[in-house]
């Protein structure tokens, strides 16, 4: 109900918004959950084990009960508080773990069941027989229990992802949060002052205190105003800090449009990461709900949710209401609800000696042991001293005290110290390096009091940053003792509930104690206490009291949980923000990209790189027609490939050749300028790490290729060398891979195709096999390189980068008039495993030089990396896996890579594994399948027949075990 | 996590590639036995404590040798892996 005059937001603001398809008004500035009871709706969900029905116990973001859906479709939302949505025109929400609706729930004889349902029930029932856990067991549990569920398809909504650096990140802007960043500022901070709710002041918004003569929230007013007006602060709200890590790094996740309507261009939510030299933690405190039985029912609340409702949103959460605390905390709900003129039935005070001065019936020593309401509250029963009665209620305020927000200051394992005065725990120094807690956070209940710690703690935080805090005049404030007596649970006929989002009872934790789970861990995994979402924020200092009663033990002894990130919950889409379809990883082009697409290319992943997988003609249907004729056509006329995804390093210095003496196995240094030598390269363990080609450029100066995939690996690797290992050598390296478009101009036509192209021809003497040189193309300075991994008179051309498109396009035009024409990687990798050329697929990480046999490419004139430990025994022996040829000879022509080797009779097990294949295609140059593959003593087994057998694939093929060099092994074509 | 790379200061740990332990920079000569060499490259300390580690920063190419707490996660000093074999 709405009372008018009452709160901070204008009531004459209409805004309606749908619960359940019905229609609902509230006002700017409403939640969902202060709207719904301005509308008197009081049953909101079903919980999540026995479908109970539940409303809003809170005012905040540790709302166990009131979890809805919001929107429809794709973007749907599923498990937000209502205590944390904003309504805007045309919202949809929508209860959950329902059906067919919230009154009419047909799972909720669950609930009659509960005797059977206790802690521990699945692991108890359903243990046997195992396999029907995952068929039967689990779906129909899932079913049954739960929250809301996933729409299932893609989210369309925009996320962000963002960093922010201060000094000073202020996390809570309640009466301490808001003068420590006030005095933080005036010093000359950089302060980040962040908070979860929509608008900034904390309990001064909800309660109705002055601060210096003054309305709380126009004393929060002034100070916002003067704190943004300052070039060094920034306000966050709508920002929850999720956790704390190292290094003064703190996640946070803003709401940024949702509190409006989706599709708008402002993102839905944003995840920060703050870099902060000091913080303070100034979250406040939350209210601890008492276990009386029944406990449970809509209408049941927290008192300074209640006070909360009444004082900012003008809402009375009940026409008859009871309140119930151990603390003087309570009585201010009363007292302001009388004001308010709502009819307050009963103030129950559990103190014997408890002095309440107000106008209400008073029942000092009281207990409530029972409740009634299907739907909702209607009616409490109270013992005390006179006896047992029932008075009639739709509302109850209670209050079991309050507990600090210490989750952030625990995020690395730190932890709480119990302090006995307000019963719960309060952070400690130095459990977050470069944190302070501040106020309520801090264990400090009063507005006074938080007022004070709060400059204190800006002071303190101020002067560890190198800056003079001047004296701050301390504004004037109620400054009430905080005074409770212990009040955990009430005994009598009925659940009393500890966890409402895990629907976990007082019974439970007793059953865990019982059984032997006494520890706070092993109670909380079997008992489920404190694993909900809200990460048991009502309920664990509640449980832990239980659990330390029933082992007998204090609760400082019993210890206290641990706290993890996040805070809140997190939406998954708000973490990974960008990086779904295509923002997964970076995309890389190479220059001619643009062109192999127009030429009707399938575009393939090489790393992060994309490069063409084939260029289908008219005619060709299949992808292997097109990769025939491309091989044929570099075979007989000319192709041209693009291989600028190959890694350039750059290396220079006066010590350039001695350095890559050192990283590869063969000997560089002896290169003439003008020359291209292959070189291996080795992992220190004495395994491959890449192969590739090294070019003498001048004595000092050398560009060397590394494959693709490892381009990044190389660098680091050679980086590693030099700054760690040789820092004796004078040497440089820059990658030039995107400075450099490189292309293969393959096959017997290539120089007749590049003399019509280069300013000064070329012939065998001027530019001989494994030779280089500069090359003017049309003009252009490149770099032509006479290299081949083709096995065919081969060359490699160069330009800059910003040449690369125009060059291939001439070259792919210049090919096709000779015959040729553009070729893939389908095309490369067959004409590859022709050459029995290597790649990734042979290297992979566990074959050794003498696997491949490039053994004899170990120098040993010198000392390289690798070089010892290749030289182990078992390194080099015989029985090695060996790198061969396999060419089927029965009835099966097809090869599959993954294949094992067999010998031809023996039965195809593991024990029997004899290697297996590494790479196939087929050759349309000796028109057969060909294969690569590693078989032990392979070398020695050339002519020998063996069985190859693909389990996963249910092939079988017949092979020749030959030399892996399967096309011209003399190599004539290379030169001629 | 935040590291300090001796070029550009305190930067985030995702901009470093992980190596291992900083003993990797005392490689021993060809002529050491097989033995010293398996230590040199497999056997490491694990220690609750202070440790020395390799962190190569991408964005300027730097090998770093890292001075952290693995109990505090303390991160004291970062020296470029250059200079420490100086
Ligand atoms: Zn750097």
């Amino acid at each position: 109900m709405r009372i008018a005059g009452k709160g901070l937001i204008d009531a004459s603001k209409r805004v309606s918004f749908s619960f359940d398809g019905r229609r609902i008004e509230g006002a700017e500035g409403d939640t969902v959950a202060s709207a719904l009871l301005a509308n008197d709706v009081r049953l909101v969900a079903r919980s999540f084990k026995y479908h109970r029905p539940r409303g809003v116990l809170t005012a905040g973001s540790e709302e166990p009960n009131a979890l809805v859906t919001t929107g429809s479709g794709a973007g749907a939302e599923p498990n937000v508080r209502a205590t944390m949505v904003e309504i805007h025109e045309g919202l949809e929400v929508k209860s959950q773990n329902r059906w067919p609706s919230l009154g009419f729930d047909v799972l909720s004889v669950n609930d009659l069941a509960a005797p059977f349902f206790g802690a521990g029930f699945y692991y108890k029932t359903f243990m046997w027989p195992g396999a029907l856990w995952e068929k039967l067991y689990e779906p129909l549990i899932r079913r049954a229990a739960g929250l809301g569920a996933l729409s299932g398809k893609n989210n369309a909504d925009r996320y962000e992802r963002a960093y922010a650096f201060c000094d000073l990140l202020v996390i809570g802007a309640g009466p301490a949060g808001l003068m420590a960043a006030l005095t933080a500022a005036r010093a000359g901070a950089d302060v980040i002052l962040a908070d979860e709710d929509s608008r900034m002041g904390g309990r001064l918004l909800a309660e109705s205190e002055e601060i210096d003569g003054k309305q709380g929230h126009v004393w929060v007013a002034e100070v916002l105003a003067e704190l943004s007006g300052m070039e060094n602060v920034r306000l966050m709200p709508r920002t929850t800090v999720t956790g704390a890590y190292d290094q003064g790094t703190y996640g946070a996740l803003e709401r940024v449009g949702l509190h409006k309507a989706a599709g708008g261009h402002l993102p839905r939510e944003c995840f920060w990461r703050i870099v902060a030299r000091r913080s303070i933690l100034a979250a406040g405190a939350l209210e601890r709900p008492i276990a009386f039985p029944d406990n449970d029912r809509p209408g049941i609340m927290n008192a300074g949710a209640v006070r909360a409702y009444l004082n900012r949103w003008g809402v009375a959460a009940g026409k008859r209401v009871a309140v119930y605390g151990n603390n003087d905390g309570a009585h201010k709900t009363a007292r302001d609800l009388m004001a308010a003129g709502v009819e307050v039935v009963a103030v129950i005070d559990s103190r014997i000696d408890a002095s309440v001065a107000l106008d209400a019936p008073v029942i000092t020593g009281g207990r409530v042991i029972g409740t009634k309401g299907r739907l909702g509250l209607e009616e409490i029963t109270v013992a005390s001293a006179s006896g047992e009665r029932q008075i009639k209620a739709d509302c109850l305020a209670m209050s079991g005290g309050w507990n600090p927000t210490v989750h952030l200051a625990c995020h690395m394992n730190g932890q709480p110290v119990w302090d006995e005065a307000i019963q719960s725990f309060t952070p400690k120094p130095g459990m977050i390096p470069g944190m302070e807690a501040a106020g309520a956070a801090n264990g400090v209940f009063s507005t006074a009091g938080c007022l004070a710690d709060g400059a204190r703690a800006g002071e303190a935080a101020a002067a560890d940053l190198g800056k003079k805090a001047a004296k701050t005049k301390m504004p004037k404030a109620s400054d009430g003792a905080y005074a409770l007596e212990p009040l955990w649970v009430v005994e009598g006929k009925g659940r009393q509930w500890l966890d409402f989002q895990n629907d976990v009872t007082v019974k439970d934790v007793r059953l865990a104690a019982k059984e032997n789970y006494r520890s706070v861990e092993h109670m909380k995994r079997y008992t489920t206490q404190g694993m909900a979402p809200d990460q048991g924020k009502n309920s664990n200092v509640g449980a832990l009291a239980v659990l330390a009663d029933a082992t007998g033990r204090g609760i400082p002894e019993t210890g206290t949980t641990t706290y993890r990130p996040p805070f809140v919950p997190v939406s998954i889409a708000a973490m990974g923000a960008g990086a779904q379809g295509k923002g997964f990883a970076p995309q890389r082009f190479t220059t001619s990209h643009a062109a192999s697409v127009e030429r009707g290319a399938p575009m393939i992943e090489a790393g992060m790189w994309y490069r063409p997988s084939y260029f289908a003609r008219p005619g060709e249907s299949t992808w292997r027609q097109a990769c025939d004729r491309e091989v044929t056509m570099v075979r007989e006329a000319v192709g041209i490939c693009d291989v600028s995804t190959l890694g350039k390093i750059d290396v220079q210095g006066p010590d350039a050749a001695a350095f890559l003496d050192f990283v590869y196995t063969n000997t560089i240094s002896t290169l003439p300028v003008g020359k291209v030598r292959y070189g291996l390269m080795l992992r220190e363990d004495g395994h491959v790490m890449d192969d590739g080609t090294c070019a003498r450029f001048g004595e000092g100066h050398f560009v060397i290729t590394t494959t693709t995939a490892a381009a990044a690996l190389v660098m680091r690797h050679l980086e590693f060398v030099a700054q760690g290992l040789r820092p004796d050598l004078d040497v440089q390296l820059v990658s030039v891979t995107e400075q450099w478009a490189q292309f293969g101009v393959v096959g017997p036509k290539s120089r007749d195709l590049l003399n019509d192209l280069l300013d000064a021809p070329i012939s065998d003497e001027t530019l001989p096999y494994m030779g280089h040189q500069a090359a003017q193309v049309m003009g252009v300075r490149g770099r032509l390189f006479r290299i081949s991994f083709s096995g065919e008179h081969a060359y490699e051309l160069a330009v800059p980068a910003r040449y690369g498109e125009a060059l291939y396009r001439v070259l792919v035009a210049r090919a096709e008039m000779l015959g040729g024409g553009a070729y893939g990687m389908e095309a490369l990798n067959v004409l590859r495993i022709e050459k029995g050329h290597i790649t990734h697929a042979e290297i992979h990480g566990r074959t050794t030089a003498f696997d491949i046999g490039f053994d004899k490419m170990i120098s040993r004139e010198k000392d390289c990396i690798g070089q010892k430990m290749a030289a182990r025994e078992g390194m080099v022996e015989e029985s090695r896996e060996q790198l061969v040829g396999l060419k089927p000879v029965g009835a099966v022509k097809q090869l599959t890579a993954g294949a094992h080797i067999f010998v031809e009779d023996a039965q195809a097990k593991r024990e029997n594994d004899q290697g297996y294949v590494t790479s196939v295609c087929y050759s349309p140059t000796v028109q057969s399948f060909l294969g690569l593959g590693f078989l032990k003593n392979g070398r020695a087994r050339y002519g020998e027949r063996v069985r190859l057998v693909d389990h996963l694939r249910g092939v079988e093929a017949i092979c020749e075990v030959v030399n892996p060099v399967f096309f011209d092994p003399e190599g004539g074509r290379l030169r001629g | 996590m935040r590291l300090i790379c001796p070029h550009c200061g305190e930067r985030d740990r995702r901009e470093f590639t992980y190596q291992g332990a900083a003993e990797i920079l005392d490689r021993p000569s060809r002529e050491v036995g097989n033995d010293d060499w398996a230590d040199y490259l497999h056997l490491r300390e694990n220690p609750a404590g202070e440790t020395k580690d390799m962190w190569y920063h991408d964005p300027c190419g730097a090998w770093i040798v890292v001075h952290r707490d693995t109990v505090t996660h303390a991160v004291h000093s970062g020296e470029l892996a250059s200079e420490v074999r100086k």
